[in-house]
This record gives structure tokens, C-alpha cells and sequence, in this order.
């Protein structure tokens, strides 16, 4: 049944999946380059126009999207590098060692998944205006650079992925756990950690609920905040913003292009053993 | 020792080890190495998961708890150092809101319209990936685009394409000889529009996860079905969907979580209009309903009670499935 040859209809069917998709993101690049005025008339355009350099450019210093992407770039790789060097260590601890209270401990990192942010932000708005550290990036960084999904994902490939024959062969060798971690452990999960790391990138280039409460536009905000603060015109120029839409998509549409099928390997290995 | 059996592996452990490269002899740095040995091997597990611990402690449990406190005093935005205690005055008010009922109202019309449309789509999605497909790597990857596109530039897009007057709907309606749709300003129309900038970011991602899951049901089970005679849509009722039952809880699960939070969709959707959700609330959400009152409004005591109120509602809905589940496993 698995080996089940597709037929006709489905390749229709799933061609309009893709065709429904796919079609947001490239009207946003139709949008990007016409003019507002073409933008608001009927039928809507359907093909590329000529105004694409201008509306980027605009956009561009419009929404200061140079400060914007760079400081998206420093957030989402220092999350993402963060979540995965942590993670990892935490995983290996849940996975592979055997601790007093490794058990308790474990099921209150998971525990911790069910916590909403909203329950957390108010203080957490609180904490970082008494730092002083509103408009920073720090703000955004700090509060999720480690993360129960994260713990839980590299032990769940871990518990499999390294032999414990491997771990025990080291200690023999009178390795301590540092040597064991760096020599054994980072290599045995390297593919996990690609694939953690990927999606805790794409998680935090696109995070907007604390950003937006933590930044604003004229401080150093990430594209997110940058976006919104787009659309706030008196007149706001549709072409305008959907350039800057493009500007803040087109680097993870990038990322999906070259790293696609690993991503879509992390999102099903995660679902099954999750 | 019960310290040592309860580390790693017993046989690697004790101080004879590492003596063995000094040739038996004991000396006092080895005495030494050996010792530090057992530190290392006793606590480097604490020292693994204590960066876990101590960003949670920090920036999870303290707000959490302190969100609590705050909800029981007035405090402004303003000046957040001042807190004046009014014990349950937050929640009687809100008890009393239009605005705080209207908000939960509409949480729960998005969340039904954007996720059980969500979910039966991305189902009969992944029915079609599990099937032997050319360019499958292709289809995969592409129906899980959306997910990389932001809230603010899908909304974005989106609230262009549901333009009243020269919006790409509007247009493809109208060819078909239907009537033009405020999209912005109607009640449900809103909400539907907004739940499908929720269905379109989403539905690829589920459709993987329940793929994953697919892929895992023995094929004995099709075997044996197609023997008793069942058709492809029977085999599809009758082996996949139950086979994938805790997947498909697995998935309710975290869409209801991430439909009580929903917010930068509405955010957004509402064009320069700020966090009203509309001119007339139409699609407030309650995670909008909190920004409003603690950035717009500046009161972040009552944005806290809502936040509680969000967290109860929360566990009610999760105390309400697992009743559910145990329910149906018993029977």
C-alpha cells in the first residue's frame, strides 16, 4: 500500500496544493514590483512590473530594512546556535547519563512546553525595562535561547543515534565527560543538531509576539517589528510594503531552497518520536 | 559508593583506571586524577542540564509566578516599579467586559474556523504524499514554503489579496458573478479571512507530521483490508485515520494551544488601526486583547489578569480532552 503508484488525479491534486503555496509568496514579488497606483486597480496585476528597484529602495530606508536584517541575522543565528549548544548538552545529560532526579527533571522540561508566552510577558517587559535593555538586542535574544523542544528533540535522536558502547569505550579510555561531549557526542549528533538548528533559525527569524513588545522601529528592531511599523502610512504604499515584505522573506526562502528536504526530514523525524 | 553504580557504567568507573598507565603504583596525582575523575563523572550531568534550568528560572518560572502577582495590583506601563494590591479587582472586571468576552468570542470562531479546516486538509495532504510520487521531495519542500514566511509578510500579503476594491478575491468573486466581500469590516468575513492566513502558514506543516505518522502504519493492515474488500477511501477511514489517532490529537493539541495565542495575524490584518481587531472589535483576539491593554492602553495589571485568564482557559480546554481520551480508550 505504501509502494502504491500515484495516479493522475493526485499529481492535479497536488500541483494545486503547491500552485496554492507557492502563489502568496510570488504575488508578493508581483506586488513588489509595480507601482501602488497599478495596485489599486482592477483586475489585480498578474505579471512582474518595472518597480521593483525603487520600491526595495524605498522600503529599504523607509523601514531602515539594512539595520532590520542585520539585526534578525544576529538574533536568529545567536538563538539558534544557543538553542543547539545547549540543547545538546541537556540532551546527552537526559539521554545517555544516569543522574539522581534525571527523571522528575526531564518531565518538567516538557511540562515547560505548555506554558504560554503570553503568561510570561508581562513581567518579562518588566525585567528588561528595569535593565534597561528595551530596544536591545539582548531583549529577544536572552528569553529564548534555550528551549524545551529543543532538550527533548536531541534527546529523543540521541537515546538512538549514539551507541552507548561509544560513551563507555571513551570512559575506558579515561576520557572525562568534556573529551566524551566533544569527541563522541557533537559528532554522533551533528545531523540533528544541522536540522534543530535550522528550524530554531527559521522559528526565530519569524518570532513577533515578544519582538514587537520588546522593540519598536526606531530603536533596533528585527525585520518583523520593521514590517509592521511599514504599513502604519497615513497613505501606506502597498507596492512599498510588499517589497519589504520580500526583503524580510527571501533570506529563509533561500535557506528552504538549499536545506529544504533536510527540514522537512527534521519536522517528520521530530513528529514520529515526539 | 551507591554514587558510582547510579553514573554511567560501573565497569569504567573507580580508581584503578586511570592508575593503570602509571603501572599499578599509587601516586599522589593520581590519587588526585582519579578523584576529580568521580567528581566529573557524579556532577557534569547537572552542569549539561543546568543552562536549561537557569534560562527557564530566569525568563519562565519568574515571569509566570510573577504574572500572578501582578494581576492582583494596578500597575501602569508607564511606571512599572509602582504597584498598587487590589486583590481580584482585574478579574471582577473583567468578568464585566464586553470587550473581554467579545475578545474569547472571537478566539474561539478563529480557532474552529482556522483549525479543523487546517487539519482535515493537511490529512488528505499527507494521504496524497504517502503515496509513490515522483518529485516527492519536491512537493514536500513546497508545501511546507508557508511555513517559513513570517506572520507579518504572509498577513501582509494576505490583507492585500482580501482587498475590498481591488483585491485579488474580490476580482476572482466578481468574474464568477458573486458580490463583492468586505473582508476587513464584516464579522464572520473577517474572521474567515484571518483564519485563512492561519490555514495557509500551517497546513503543510501538519500534512508532514501526519505523513510521518502514515508511514509508520504496518502494511499488513492495507493488505488485509483490500483482502476483506475494502476501497481506497475505506482503507483510508477504516486503517489510517484510526492508526493515526494520537497523531491527530497530538496535532489538536498544539493547534488549540497556538489558536488561543493567535495575535500577529489580527495584529495585522486591522492595516495602520493599532491592536483594536477591527473598527468594531470584529476579530479581536485575546492575545490581542492583552497587548491592547498593557501597550496601548498601558494597564499591564489587567494585561496580566487576562494572561491567567488565557492560562485557565487553557487547562480547562486541555482537562476537557484528556476526559475525552480517557473516554475513548475505556470503551
Amino acid at each position: 500500500m505504501r509502494a502504491l503508484r500515484a495516479g493522475r488525479l493526485t499529481y492535479v491534486v497536488l500541483a494545486l496544493f503547491t500552485a496554492g503555496s507557492l502563489f502568496p509568496l510570488v504575488w508578493t514579488a508581483i506586488a513588489a514590483s509595480r507601482s501602488n497606483t497599478r495596485l489599486a486597480q482592477t483586475p489585480p496585476p498578474f505579471w512582474f512590473g518595472g518597480n521593483l528597484g525603487r520600491n526595495l529602495q524605498v522600503a529599504w530606508t523607509d523601514a531602515n530594512m539594512g539595520t532590520a536584517l542585520l539585526n534578525t541575522v544576529i538574533v536568529a543565528g545567536t538563538v539558534a546556535a544557543g538553542t543547539v549548544f545547549f540543547s545538546t548538552l541537556a540532551g546527552f545529560a537526559f539521554a545517555k547519563l544516569r543522574f539522581r532526579g534525571s527523571r522528575p527533571l526531564l518531565a518538567l522540561v516538557i511540562a515547560t512546553m505548555l506554558i504560554p508566552p503570553q503568561l510570561s510577558v508581562v513581567p518579562l517587559y518588566m525585567l528588561i525595562a528595569k535593565l534597561s535593555w528595551t530596544d536591545r538586542l539582548q531583549a529577544v535574544i536572552l528569553p529564548t535561547l534555550v528551549g524545551a523542544f529543543g532538550v527533548f528533540f536531541m534527546r529523543q535522536y540521541l537515546v538512538h543515534a549514539l551507541p552507548m558502547e561509544l560513551v563507555e569505550a571513551a570512559r575506558t579510555d579515561g576520557a572525562s565527560s568534556l573529551r566524551v561531549l566533544w569527541h563522541v557526542v557533537f559528532p554522533a549528533a551533528r545531523p540533528a543538531m544541522a536540522v534543530l538548528g535550522m528550524l530554531t533559525f527559521v522559528m526565530a527569524w519569524n518570532d513577533f509576539f515578544w519582538p514587537i513588545v520588546a522593540l519598536t522601529q526606531n530603536g533596533s528592531p528585527t525585520v518583523q517589528v520593521a514590517l509592521t511599523g511599514l504599513g502604519r502610512g497615513y497613505i501606506p504604499d502597498q507596492s512599498v510594503i510588499m517589497a519589504g515584505a520580500l526583503l524580510g522573506t527571501l533570506p529563509l526562502l533561500l535557506v528552504f531552497l538549499v536545506f529544504g528536504r533536510q527540514i522537512v526530514g527534521g519536522i517528520m523525524q521530530g513528529a514520529v518520536k515526539g | 559508593m551507591t554514587d558510582e553504580t547510579a553514573v554511567l557504567s560501573p565497569s569504567a568507573v573507580g580508581p584503578e583506571r586511570p592508575a593503570a598507565e602509571g603501572g599499578g603504583r599509587s601516586r599522589p596525582g593520581q590519587v588526585w586524577r582519579s578523584r576529580r575523575y568521580r567528581w566529573d563523572l557524579r556532577w557534569s550531568p547537572y552542569a549539561f542540564v543546568a543552562p536549561f534550568f537557569l534560562f527557564f528560572a530566569a525568563f519562565g518560572l519568574f515571569p509566570l509566578l510573577y504574572t500572578g502577582w501582578a494581576s492582583l495590583h494596578q500597575v501602569e506601563l508607564t511606571d512599572p516599579d509602582s504597584m498598587t494590591w487590589v486583590g481580584l479587582r482585574n478579574f471582577t472586571r473583567l468578568w464585566d467586559d464586553e470587550f473581554f468576552w467579545n475578545a474569547l468570542r472571537n478566539t474561539v470562531t478563529i480557532g474552529l474556523l482556522s483549525t479543523v479546516p487546517q487539519l482535515a486538509i493537511a490529512l488528505g495532504l499527507a494521504h496524497l504524499l504517502n503515496y509513490r510520487l515522483r518529485g516527492s521531495a519536491f512537493f514536500r519542500v513546497a508545501v511546507l514554503t508557508p511555513y517559513a514566511t513570517s506572520v507579518a509578510a504572509a498577513t501582509l500579503v494576505f490583507v492585500l489579496l482580501f482587498g475590498r476594491d481591488y483585491g485579488m478575491v474580490n476580482w476572482a468573486l466578481s468574474t464568477v458573478g458573486f458580490d463583492a466581500v468586505d473582508w476587513q469590516n464584516g464579522t464572520f468575513a473577517s474572521q474567515f479571512a484571518v483564519s485563512t492566513i492561519v490555514i495557509w502558514r500551517w497546513t503543510g506543516y501538519n500534512a508532514l507530521i501526519y505523513l510521518a505518522a502514515m508511514q509508520a502504519v504496518p502494511a499488513e493492515l492495507y493488505e488485509s483490508a483490500a483482502l476483506d474488500g475494502a476501497s481506497r477511501f475505506q482503507q483510508f477511514l477504516h486503517v489510517t485515520v484510526p492508526s493515526l489517532r494520537p497523531t491527530i490529537f497530538f496535532t489538536c493539541v498544539v493547534s488549540t494551544i497556538g489558536a488561543t495565542q493567535l495575535f500577529g495575524e489580527p495584529l495585522l490584518f486591522n492595516g495602520g488601526a493599532g491592536a483594536t481587531g477591527g473598527s468594531d472589535h470584529q476579530f479581536q483576539t485575546l492575545g490581542l486583547y492583552l497587548y491592547e491593554q498593557g501597550w496601548v492602553n498601558l494597564h499591564l495589571g489587567r494585561a496580566s489578569a487576562i494572561a491567567w485568564a488565557m492560562f485557565l482557559i487553557l487547562l480547562l480546554i486541555a482537562g476537557a480532552a484528556r476526559l475525552l481520551r480517557g473516554r475513548k480508550e475505556t470503551r
